[in-house]
């Protein structure tokens, strides 16, 4: 059950939270250091980084999805908007004419050499925060387009509307008429990618490959997870419950739910900019239908409406389908050698297999809508009563 | 009749049509401040309908309403309906305003409905918290980023001292759904109450109610009136309680108004007998 908390035990909870994502990120960065390239344990940073990137995605879509009830499948889309903004802006004059080979590229500076310039090596880790909200801005001001027309609709009419949109800008993506931008059909390369980050203090030379993406993500989390719990997220939540109770008491249903859908498309375009730069390279056919409804699996495994459940789920997915299962594909599993079961694809087929499970047993996903937080609430106050019953 | 009050809410030839279905036909009606008004009329008697109107649910086909002084919502026959209209007075109305109901709301006026519409997932606390919404001064990025925090300290303590008024204080924690029926409909006259409204329309607040709860609910209703300086504008079935409490009452039948009076002369009166009273409420 979700805890009904006191503003004391919320303000506990809030510190706590803060602490706890603080002591995560010394960790990461720590590891960030310890494990090198060439180690077996590099999966565990691959993991971690495409991990936030999924879920950075899989949270900005349950503010949409969970929390205000607006079933929307355009993520990739605005993914993709994030991604290719993000790469376009940062890939250095130098090898510009590399990447856009075949055209004559329009975007003629990128933000990282810029600051660079004007501000030595702290302008150019600004230059690619720039580059990063901007991503989300694109994103965001593609959404608003978008929404228009769009939020309109209910349910499977918008998924179905926002689908086809999604499915439009890659296409748009890459037309060639729009080359210059977006390079066409090939792919965006060069650009500020996490292997490059490191931070050198004069000496030592901190490697920040896992330690950017997962700070990025946490932020930008812990913003969402500000605005679910201030008097919007609330307004949200009734949206949800009942649209035309919402409105008759007062709450703009136009206004609010373009607020959501362009906040969420903001967090997706920064997940799409992660992603170019975890990634290294940024192409539209990427971006497919099938993006979207891994963020939603992601959502749906950590229980819709549970911002901590779709983190949870969407780690526990990416090391699954990228760590975990890996064996299935290549061989060897848990090891037992059988090359001719466990070959390319079969991955997949389990994967599906756990999936159904998942579903059909277990449909309130991993959290349900209770959040972390909610199961060591409930778990602190059923020890207390015990003490009080001891005495 | 509180005529030496100001006018609340006036409307001025409603008429609301379907397809070619009339459901309110040319319905007037004014309310003065702080009185309690009823519509009453048999079931499809176009009571409900004449209610989504007047908040904004629906733009009605042909009429004007008032609220407050101002004109708020107006409409006149246009397009398709332009030539199917089978109302009276087309032509007489040219403006079009037509405010979605949290415009309406905002203005000061709130509502319950029929079938309970509570906020499901959500505690009592929050269910009158939310509606509070509407009040705030603090913009996305402020309430985001805790810039807000005496506003919506503020807020709380304000839900708070509702839920305490309409005694529901020892249920604050529960969830909206597990109340028993007569609590959650006092928790939605709660929740349109924290809007902070002018006028209060009660959508058959007594609905599924027994005996008891009728009685209860009856005594509310005259509480919030006075405690909240509200005018209230409700439909109801239970005879009882709308003869205890209302000061005027409109019959409406097939859409159109019957008759209009206190509760004596509605009691007294032959047609609303006819079509309503001596017929069905035997029971």
């Amino acid at each position: 059950m979700k805890a009904v908390r006191t503003p004391e035990e919320n303000r506990r909870i809030s510190w706590f939270c803060f602490f706890a994502t603080l002591a995560f990120l010394g960790l990461v960065l720590l590891l960030d250091q310890l494990i090198k390239p060439t180690s077996p344990m590099y999966m565990l940073l691959t993991v971690l980084q495409k991990g936030s990137v999924y879920a950075l995605a899989a949270v900005s879509m349950n503010l949409l999805n969970g929390c205000t009830g607006l079933f929307s499948l355009g993520h990739a889309g605005f993914m993709l908007i994030g991604a290719y903004t993000y790469a376009i802006f940062t890939i250095p004059s130098a090898s510009r004419d590399t990447v856009y080979q075949y055209y004559d590229a329009a975007v003629r500076f990128s933000f990282p050499e810029v600051f660079g310039n004007a501000m030595g090596p702290a302008g150019t880790a600004l230059g690619v925060l720039v580059a990063v909200i901007l991503a989300g801005l694109m994103a965001a001001a593609f959404a608003y387009l978008i929404g228009l027309p769009v939020l309109r609709l209910k349910s499977d009419y918008l998924a179905i509307a926002t689908l086809g949109f999604a499915e439009i800008l890659r296409a748009v993506c890459q037309w060639q008429k729009l080359g210059p931008i977006t390079n066409g059909s090939n792919l965006l390369k060069s650009f500020a990618r996490v292997s490059k980050f490191k931070l050198v203090l004069g000496s030592t030379k901190l490697t920040l490959s896992t330690f950017v993406p997962v700070l990025i993500a946490a932020v930008s989390i812990m913003i969402i997870v500000k605005l679910i719990n201030s008097t919007y997220g609330r307004a949200f939540k009734a949206i949800r419950d009942d649209e035309v109770a919402a409105e008759a008491m007062g709450i703009n249903l136009a206004r609010h739910k373009m607020i959501s859908f362009t906040v969420s498309s903001f967090f997706a375009g920064v997940a799409g900019a992660m992603m170019a730069m975890v990634l290294s390279i940024a192409q539209a056919s990427n971006f497919k239908s099938a993006m979207t409804y891994e963020i939603l699996l992601m959502v749906v495994l950590g229980g819709i409406g549970s911002t901590s459940g779709s983190v949870i789920g969407s780690f526990l997915f990416v090391a699954a389908s990228e760590w975990w299962l890996r064996g299935l594909d290549s061989g060897t599993f848990l090891g037992i050698n059988a090359p001719n079961i466990f070959r390319n694809g079969f991955r997949l087929v389990v994967f599906s297999v756990i999936i159904m499970i998942v579903v059909l047993f277990f449909r309130q996903g991993i959290m349900g809508e209770r959040e972390l937080t909610d199961v060591w609430l409930n778990r602190r106050r059923a020890r207390q009563k015990k003490k009080e019953a001891g005495k | 009749m509180r005529k030496d009050r100001p006018c609340i809410l006036k409307t001025e030839d409603i008429t609301m049509q379907f397809g070619g279905v009339v459901a309110v036909n040319n319905f007037s009606m004014e309310e003065y401040e702080g009185e309690i008004v009823a519509i009453i009329g048999p079931n499809g008697a176009g009571k409900t309908t004449a209610f989504n109107v007047i908040t904004g649910v629906y733009a009605p086909t042909n009429g004007r309403v008032s609220f407050d002084g101002k004109t708020v919502i107006e409409n006149c026959p246009r397009g398709k309906m332009k030539k199917s209209y089978l109302g009276e007075n087309a032509g007489k109305y040219t403006h079009v305003i037509e405010p979605t109901p949290d415009r309406l709301t905002a203005l000061g006026m709130a509502r319950t409905f029929q079938n309970i519409r509570l906020w499901k997932s959500m505690t009592v606390f929050d269910n009158v918290l939310i509606a509070k919404h509407m009040k705030r001064s603090s913009n996305l990025f402020s309430a985001t980023f805790g810039l807000n925090r005496a506003e919506d300290r503020q807020q709380r303590e304000e839900a708070d001292a509702l839920i305490e008024t309409v005694d529901l204080a020892d249920v604050r924690d529960e969830l909206s759904t597990s109340l028993p029926y007569g609590k959650q409909r006092r928790l939605e006259i709660a929740r349109a109450l924290a809007t902070e409204p002018k006028l209060l329309l009660l959508d058959e607040p007594a609905a599924g109610m027994n005996p008891q709860e009728t009685v209860e609910l009856t005594k509310f209703i005259g509480e919030i009136r006075d405690q909240f300086h509200v005018s209230i504008l409700l439909i109801e079935h239970h005879m009882d309680l709308v003869m205890d409490i209302s000061e005027r009452i409109y019959v409406l039948d097939f859409g159109s108004m019957i008759a209009s009076g206190t509760p004596a002369e509605i009691q007294a009166n032959e047609k609303v007998i006819d079509a309503y009273l001596g017929v069905t409420d035997d029971a």
